[in-house]
């Protein structure tokens, strides 16, 4: 496992990791979202000891490494770009770090063959990288991290640079590949799709900073800050202010609803909703009772899934629909919200339920 | 901040030393020897600055400045453009490379003695290839031990023939790593060859150029053992660069502290030069 | 502005091609209307990137001829061409400012002054840079790059084609969106025929009103992005279009009705050929669990966020399902029911099942 302990980092004097403690244990994946920027990649340095912590502890299994090179820390990384050695065949790729760790031949060729097995490069071995495709090429990359068998895996965004259908392959079985295995895998992407794809735990970061962190699909439903709900949104979650009196709440563009429960609770005043773009319907549906009359700007397709943003009094909205929906843009259309979804916030983003 | 590994300057004192002996030790030698006066047997007087006044007040620096001067200007303003000319009309994919490449570099692989002797036998009338063809088949009188602007010529040639290659493989260097599709955009969007060359290809190669005129300039302003070889500085003083004069009066007249005053003011000159080309060339990227 | 005809289109980068495989390209034969919006849709090594340099002039291809309106151009240069092109790779003239940038394909072409002005203005305007017009274009963010080579495809309004390669891939995802919407606004407002590349779904379904989708060198389907999700022709169509794609299933054909696993699938119709080996396609939104379905156990569940994607077996044939309701726990004996009318048989590839309209 993996412990942070108020690690930082810092480059002259901008800080691009603020202080920040996380456990990261095996048998998961530890999945990083954010933007770029968001200080995914110098987490993931820090961590694999390509750059030095300003302050702070890194600990791997309970030895304090923090001051340990990147070589004696026995990790692998797999990079956005396919990283492999131009000169060498696909089998001696994968051999490298093994022959550079003193191993056997014969247990070698084995480990060897056995990552090329599960990443189907069998029929590859001799083949140098530039004779590959993009995909072959990068699971080239994950098999030498795989048959190295180290202390922790960093993927930093390995994906990105993949054709669509094939991110969604290899994607699939990215968990498995990693199962069974006593390695920490640390997987860093920009798509909140694929961190729920994968599962396990995530850390929602931004400007350097973790927002939240927990069990994938739990700190999905359960966002404790508008920037947490923020991050893990793909289209943008819909956020406006609404006034609460009593158990009514109001938009600023007049639409309003009853509330119940915690949210009655809260004292009068200004809060913030977040909603999701697929509790907005296009039609009237159970338990979506709010009408709201947006202005269609822009509609989307993709594949089984419609999506819609429209303005709405001086913001901009995203609604989200399974099946084919005919809008018009530049059309007023009444969409419908399930106000029951609404995450609330306080003015400045903070949990206050 | 307290953490951060001091490891590195570890790393960084071998050269230190390296640069200390043969650059700065040697440096403070000639500063030492410029602002004194010396007859041998070690014995020093102190000259204070005189000998700085003397060389800057001299007709003789002044007169070897300025065909220093014309000297590196003439040879940059041929070797540039003809050097990005010939790298424009070299192909960039296919068998040729490496022959073109190869050919390029042979005579910068050539040592600089050789050079000037090769150039002195080439163009000497009646003996060399060149003399022999100027004078005799073609009728042109041409000698450049007796003919100041045949000298000049000639040492202008032999640079452009040894130096333009760099100005080649540096601008060629920059030319390859231009993406096709700015070829490609350049062709839809209408743009003329010149079009082309102005707004794609010398912005790409603006970086590398510096470089390469950096070069050239540092190069050809301390030029010494091809035109020494060749010329000798002569006939009469007409090809005495700086450096040939610096190596008469130190070496010839043996008046070390003039000839240490007039090094110092050679650098101060290259280095300033230098950071002004620098400055220029750089500063658009700065906005 | 111009209707394009590619008529039997063949293209290979060989010299003398030998057998089909040869072929990058393999015979195409279409008409793309005066300002429709297009897409060529498929993954890396289709053929599209080909295809596409072939309509812009940069290749000339082995067989076949363009046409753009009556006028036949298969042999002519780029520039003659009068199109524009959007590369992967934002192409910007570094030296230039953005306005300088933006007018520079009309001041190639020797267009007056104020005219230039007034385009250039117009077309900032509907990007959002005119506050960067005179700004150095060397110093702008790749989206904003990515917009002003996009800038310089539109503002000409003589062009025949606007062609896209890839615009976006250099893009941050949560830009993305922003200015997928942007192109799709900007061919309703300006109207020229588009032809936009890419192996991303969501991008081609979006901007174009027909998509074509390649697979090694062939078209295996034309149509809007509604007939493309609803009734893939081939099992390509159906696997590349969704996410997840379709459910193909090794099935047989016996006595005129479908099996999996020995079990009777009905189908949304009757079936052309003999009997034999099929494969069933049908998309994951389209199977349920439910009581009287063909017997399976679930395997695994994919929390997505907004539905759960479930993998189940019948037999050995795996199953995916996206459910949006309540969900069955792993390793449970579930009945899979595949909605019939959204149910088709495929043989070697290709839709073998009639609709029932």
């Amino acid at each position: 496992m993996i412990e942070l302990k108020e690690i930082s980092k810092r480059v002259g004097q901008i800080s691009h990791i603020k202080p920040t403690s996380l456990a990261l244990h095996p048998g998961q994946f530890n999945v990083l979202l954010g933007e770029t920027g968001a200080g995914k990649t110098s987490l993931i340095k820090l961590m694999a000891g390509l750059d030095p912590a300003a302050s702070g502890k890194i600990y791997m299994d309970g030895q304090d490494v923090t001051k340990l090179s990147t070589q004696k820390r026995n990790i692998s990384l797999v990079h956005q770009f396919f990283v492999n050695y131009p000169h060498m065949t696909v089998f001696e790729n994968i051999a490298s770090p093994l022959r550079v760790a003193g191993m056997a031949k014969s247990e070698i060729e084995g480990r060897v063959e056995e990552a090329a097995n599960i990443l189907q490069l069998g029929p590859m071995l001799n083949r140098k990288p530039q004779e590959l495709s993009g995909g072959q090429q990068q699971r080239t990359a994950l098999a030498r991290a795989i048959a190295k068998e180290s202390r922790a895996v960093f993927l930093d965004e390995p994906l990105a640079n993949l054709d669509y259908k094939l991110r969604e392959e290899l994607r699939e079985q990215l968990p498995e590949l990693f199962s069974g295995r006593g390695s920490v895998v640390v997987y860093a992407t920009s798509e909140p799709e694929e961190a729920l794809l994968l599962g396990g735990k995530t850390a929602l970061m931004q400007d350097g900073r973790v927002a939240q962190f927990g069990t994938t699909a739990d700190i999905y439903r359960n966002p404790e800050s508008l920037t947490a709900a923020r991050i893990f949104s793909d289209p943008p979650i819909n956020s406006a202010e609404i006034t609460k009196v009593g158990s009514e709440a109001r938009l600023a563009s007049g639409e309003s609803w009853t509330v119940e429960g915690a949210v009655a609770a809260l004292a009068d005043g200004v809060y913030k909703i977040a909603i999701r773009p697929h509790h907005i319907f296009p039609n009237p549906a159970a338990g979506a009772t709010v009408a709201l009359k947006g202005l269609v700007q822009v509609t989307e397709l993709s594949g089984s899934e419609s999506s819609a943003h429209f303005a709405l009094g001086d913001d901009s909205w995203v609604s989200l629909a399974q099946g084919v929906h005919p809008y018009k843009v530049g059309e007023a259309h009444e969409f419908y919200m399930d106000p029951s979804k609404c995450f609330v916030f306080a003015p400045d983003g903070s949990m206050v339920i | 901040m307290k953490t951060e590994n001091q490891k590195a300057w570890f790393f960084v004192l071998p050269v230190l030393f390296l640069v200390a002996f043969n650059a700065l030790v040697p440096m403070m030698t000639v500063v030492n020897y410029s602002v004194q006066e010396t007859f041998g047997d070690n014995l020093f007087f102190w000259q204070g600055l005189d000998w700085f006044e003397q060389i800057l007040r001299s007709d003789r620096f002044h007169a070897a400045l300025g065909r220093q001067f014309l000297f590196t200007f003439m040879i940059l303003i041929i070797e540039v453009p003809l050097g990005i000319i010939i790298a424009l009309s070299m192909p960039r994919k296919g068998p040729w490379v490496p022959v073109c490449l190869v050919l390029m570099a042979l005579p910068m692989l050539i040592p600089w003695n050789v050079v000037g002797a090769m150039w002195n036998i080439f163009t000497l009338p009646k003996i060399g290839l060149l003399g022999y063809l100027m004078n005799d088949t073609l009728g042109i009188t041409y000698d450049m031990t007796q003919d100041p602007l045949a000298a000049w010529i000639t040492i202008i040639v032999m640079d452009v023939w040894h130096w333009t290659s760099l100005v080649v493989l540096l601008s060629y260097a920059g030319l390859v790593s231009i993406p096709d599709a700015y070829y490609q955009a350049a062709k839809i969007d209408g743009a003329s060859p010149w079009g082309v060359f102005r707004y794609i290809q010398l912005p790409k190669m603006k970086t590398v150029l510096t470089i390469a005129i950096l070069l050239r300039f540092m190069d050809s302003f301390n030029i010494y053992t091809e035109p020494f070889v060749l010329t000798g500085g002569g006939p009469g003083n007409s090809t005495t660069l700086l450096s040939i004069d610096l190596v008469k009066i130190a070496l010839g007249q043996f008046d070390l502290g003039p000839a240490a005053a007039m090094s110092l003011i050679y650098f101060a000159i290259t280095l300033l030069v230098s950071w002004v080309f620098y400055t220029l060339m750089t500063k658009d990227d700065a906005k | 502005m111009a209707r394009i005809t590619l008529s039997n289109l063949r293209h290979s980068y060989y010299r003398n091609p030998k057998g089909p495989d040869d072929f990058a390209l393999k015979e195409i034969d279409v008409t793309w209307e005066d300002g429709g919006a297009y897409a060529l849709l498929g993954p890396s090594g289709c053929g599209k990137s080909t295809l596409l340099n072939i309509i812009s002039g940069l290749l000339t291809p082995s067989e076949g001829r363009v046409l753009f309106d009556d006028k036949d151009v298969t042999n002519l240069p780029p520039d003659q061409r009068n199109i524009a092109q959007v590369f992967q790779f934002p192409v910007i003239y570094d030296t230039m400012t953005v306005y300088d940038n933006l007018a520079f394909p009309l001041k190639n072409r020797g267009v007056g002054a104020s005219q230039i002005d007034s385009r250039v203005q117009a077309i900032a305007e509907m990007l959002d840079v005119t506050d960067m017009l005179s700004t150095r274009a060397a110093h702008l963010s790749p989206d904003n790059k990515q917009k002003i080579s996009m800038g310089r495809g539109l503002v000409r309004d003589d062009v025949n084609v606007v062609m896209f390669d890839e615009p976006l891939t250099v893009i941050d995802p949560h830009l993305k969106w922003k200015l997928r919407s942007k192109l799709k606004e900007l061919h309703q407002r300006v109207r020229a025929t588009m032809i936009y590349v890419t192996h991303d779904q969501t991008e081609a379904l979006t901007f174009a009103d027909q998509v074509v989708v390649m697979q090694e060198g062939e078209v295996v389907q034309i149509g809007t992005p509604i007939e493309l999700f609803d009734r893939p022709a081939h099992t390509f169509v159906g696997h590349f279009i969704g996410s997840p794609g379709m459910n193909i299933l090794a099935g047989e054909l016996k006595d005129g009705g479908a099996f999996l696993n020995g079990h009777n699938v009905a189908l949304e119709g009757p079936v052309s050929g003999t009997d034999g080996a099929i494969e069933i396609g049908v998309r994951p939104e389209f199977v349920e669990f439910g009581p009287g379905g063909l017997p399976a156990r679930v395997t695994n569940i994919a929390d997505v966020g907004r539905h759960n994607v479930v993998e189940a077996r019948i037999g050995d044939i795996p199953i995916k399902a996206k459910i949006e309701g309540d969900i069955p726990e792993v390793g449970s004996e579930v009945g899979v029911i595949l909605k019939q009318d959204q149910t088709r048989a495929y043989r070697g590839g290709w839709l073998a099942t009639e609709a029932q309209s």
